[in-house]
């Protein structure tokens, strides 16, 4: 097959076209995404291939962006939106939230809203003030939107394939820090769909869950534990709803042990569903309580003190030691 | 030679082809709409003022949660259906049942919202109804979608985006009228001007000179009516619909009418405002002034008093029958539509409430 080395933002470029190639109804709109490619090129080149009807800049005004999408996805068309970081996002809260989420439902099905909201997000670029916020929780939180997070190129390119063909409204999390990660890849295979965990890593001791920028921590220390002679699964969700208990589940009880890794703050997250979830449905199985390795609860910190913040390796390695082995 | 910024501005006076005395009046922009699309208008007038009372009716029964009533502005509401044409869309609010009933909309239907059986009732693509938005303003950028999407398409699409004046305060207002300015999308926003957000009169939300005059922040013209003449109304949506089907971009209505009634039965109007303030609007009233022009000028006949009064009769007797008895409603609609496929949690979670009703039967 053909193999070819892409950052996961070429990845994600070249998913846009071939959609849009697809399918004429995809249309890719927001801030600067139309001749300059989005300020972090993920649109490069579109404008001038598929015209100013297909890929175009909007005034500057988030909500409207959103809103905007709602209608045309109402009236036939396949939106997908940038919003220019996750924080900038907040203006177009209440469109996701009290339309974009809940349109299927309040028309009884009648009315579908086929978009996907991009979202660049999260930390560990150096970014300043409101450019590295962990937004999934408020997403996830609400009933009516998918919600998915890649952490592989591969997955980048087929996650936003099948993201825009999904026939619900879905946030798309895309992590900043990993958009210049390379990676060799076959965008002709075929990868598991949302709703779909994958196991990155298999071993028998504990299992690190993760997803989005999380992942490739977690796969660097379960490198490091198994140099240290302990062998541990690493579940990537790839998509945060619909969730994939079963993938996850299996995992736990195979292994007894579980730590959730995750960049955004804990208190009433993604990381604490997870845990709770987990604990549910293998009590019997766990040897030790689920421990968590989140970011602080505390506004994300300016690029000199990010590192304090950032869930790194020793700190979950650090988990993993604490999950009462002596005991087992 | 007129200037961009006269161009732009609205009438100096709200346009007013009939007073409120049933006097015709002359206007240089805006023509009396053909006679029968005036006694077209009136029997839609009757109709609109007895859904509104049968509904508030209905709420004091207790068959209806809640009913924002749009008692004294059903010109307008009749009035923004009237000028759409089939493949037009419109965007209404909670307050205008009306014009979706005008519009073609099953009255039970549209009542769905209000009644509490579900949120959205009707089928939006049947008669290219927009679900009723509650969050002031939102459906204003959705509007504007749609009808990008009929130009993309090339479909020569109307959008007719209503909201209030409060709702104008909202942020989503005003990048609804920005982004249909700068892509040229055939939005009408049509205001009503009621003069009050609830308990809030139009005083506390802008100081602008109208809400009119706002369109020219955003390039977009604006012009304003008497929101209780339902002539000049048909004149100025009509023109407005008109041009912005020809291709001259989004335009900005107001009409001058305002709520005779409390926000909703819900609302006490007496704790923010006087009686006396509402007694003049009663003799502005849209019914008394048409029917007092047509009167005047020979048209209504007693044939169209019949059918007005028919239909009036038919459609309330239709809302008691249709909304006396319980609604049926099945519990697994909790999770049906939420998603084209439901999530595991859902599957797992409708099992559970449909297990707890078993168990509660037996
Ligand atoms: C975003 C939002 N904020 C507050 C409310 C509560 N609310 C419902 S109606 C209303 C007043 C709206 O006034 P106006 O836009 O003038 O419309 P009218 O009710 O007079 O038709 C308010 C504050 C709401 N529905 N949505
Ligand atoms: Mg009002």
């Amino acid at each position: 097959m053909t193999h070819v080395k892409l950052t996961m933002a070429q990845a994600l470029n070249q998913a846009l076209r071939d959609a849009m190639k697809a399918d004429d109804s995809v249309l890719m709109f927001g801030e600067d995404v139309g001749p300059l490619g989005g300020v972090f090129r993920i649109t490069d080149g579109l404008t001038a291939e598929f015209g100013e009807d297909r890929c175009f800049d909007t005034p500057l005004a988030e909500s409207g962006i959103v809103g905007m999408a709602v209608g045309l996805a109402m009236n036939g068309m396949r939106p997908v939106v940038e919003m220019q970081f996750d924080a900038f996002g907040y203006p177009a809260f209440e469109q996701i939230v009290s339309h974009v989420a809940k349109m299927r439902n309040r028309t009884r099905g009648r009315v579908a809203l086929p978009m996907v909201i991009r979202m660049p997000y999260a930390g560990g670029i150096g970014g300043v003030e409101h450019h590295c916020d962990s937004s999934e929780s408020y997403y996830a939180h609400t009933p009516g939107l998918t919600v998915v997070a890649p952490s592989t190129v591969a997955d980048a390119y087929t996650l936003l394939r099948r993201a825009i063909e999904w026939p619900d409204p879905v946030v798309f999390m895309e992590p900043k820090k990993l958009y210049w990660a390379k990676e060799e890849v076959d965008l002709t295979e075929d990868v598991p769909g949302i709703g779909k965990a994958v196991v990155r890593r298999e071993g028998a001791d504990a299992t690190l869950i993760a997803y989005g920028p999380s992942v490739p921590i977690a796969m660097e220390a379960a490198e490091v534990a198994a140099a240290e002679g302990r062998q541990l699964t690493v579940v990537d969700l790839r998509s945060v709803v619909p969730f994939d208990d079963e993938t996850v589940c299996a995992a736990v009880r195979r292994t007894g042990r579980a730590v959730v890794v995750a960049e955004a703050s804990g208190f009433a997250s993604v990381s604490s569903e997870i845990v709770a979830r987990v604990t549910e449905r293998c009590f019997h199985s766990l040897a030790a309580p689920v421990r968590r390795v989140t970011g602080f609860d505390i506004p994300y910190p300016p690029p000199k003190l990010e590192k304090y913040q950032l869930p790194g390796v020793d700190r979950i390695l650090d988990a993993v030691d604490d999950l009462q082995w002596e005991d087992s | 030679m007129t200037t961009v910024e006269e161009q732009l501005l609205p009438s100096k006076e709200p346009v007013r082809l009939i007073d409120q005395d049933g006097v015709l009046h002359d206007h240089s922009s805006y023509k009396l709409p053909a006679e029968q699309t005036l006694v077209d208008g009136y029997v839609e007038l009757i109709k609109g003022r007895r859904i509104n009372d049968q509904a508030s009716a209905l709420v004091r029964q207790g068959r209806l949660a809640v009913y924002p009533s749009s008692h004294g502005q059903e010109a307008c509401q009749v009035a923004a259906s009237m000028v759409l044409a089939d493949g037009d869309w419109l965007f209404p609010t909670y307050r205008d049942t009306v014009s979706i009933v005008s519009r073609g909309v099953d009255p039970i239907e549209t009542l769905t919202l209000l009644r509490g059986d579900w949120h959205s009732g009707y089928d939006p693509y049947e008669r290219n109804v927009a679900p009723q938005s509650t969050p002031l303003a939102t459906q204003l950028t959705h509007a504007v979608g749609v009808a990008h999407a009929a130009r993309l398409k090339g479909e020569d699409t109307v959008v007719m985006a209503l909201c209030g004046d409060g709702a104008t305060s909202e942020g989503d207002f005003h990048e609804a009228l920005n982004f249909a300015a700068v892509f040229q999308t055939p939005v009408v926003f049509f205001v009503q001007n009621n003069e009050y957000a609830i308990s809030v009169p139009l005083s506390k939300q802008t100081i602008a000179p109208s809400i009119a005059h706002k369109g020219i922040g955003y390039g977009v013209p604006g012009e304003r009516a008497d929101g209780n003449d339902l002539a000049g109304l048909l004149a100025v949506l009509g023109q407005a619909v008109d041009k912005a089907r020809a291709g001259e971009g989004p335009q900005l209505v107001e009409a001058h009418t305002y709520r005779v009634q409390a926000h909703t039965n819900a609302d006490d109007a007496t704790r923010y405002r006087q009686d006396d303030e509402v007694t003049p609007w009663l003799e502005r009233d849209p019914i008394k002034r048409l029917e007092a022009y047509l009167n005047s000028a020979g048209l209504l006949s007693d044939d169209t008093k019949k059918r007005a009064d028919e239909t009036a009769t038919q459609v309330a007797q239709y809302l008691r029958d249709g909304l006396m008895p319980e609604p049926g409603v099945d519990s697994e609609d909790l999770f049906r539509h939420l998603y084209a496929v439901p999530t595991p949690q859902l599957v797992e979670q409708a099992a559970f409430l449909r297990d707890e009703l078993a168990r509660e039967e037996s």
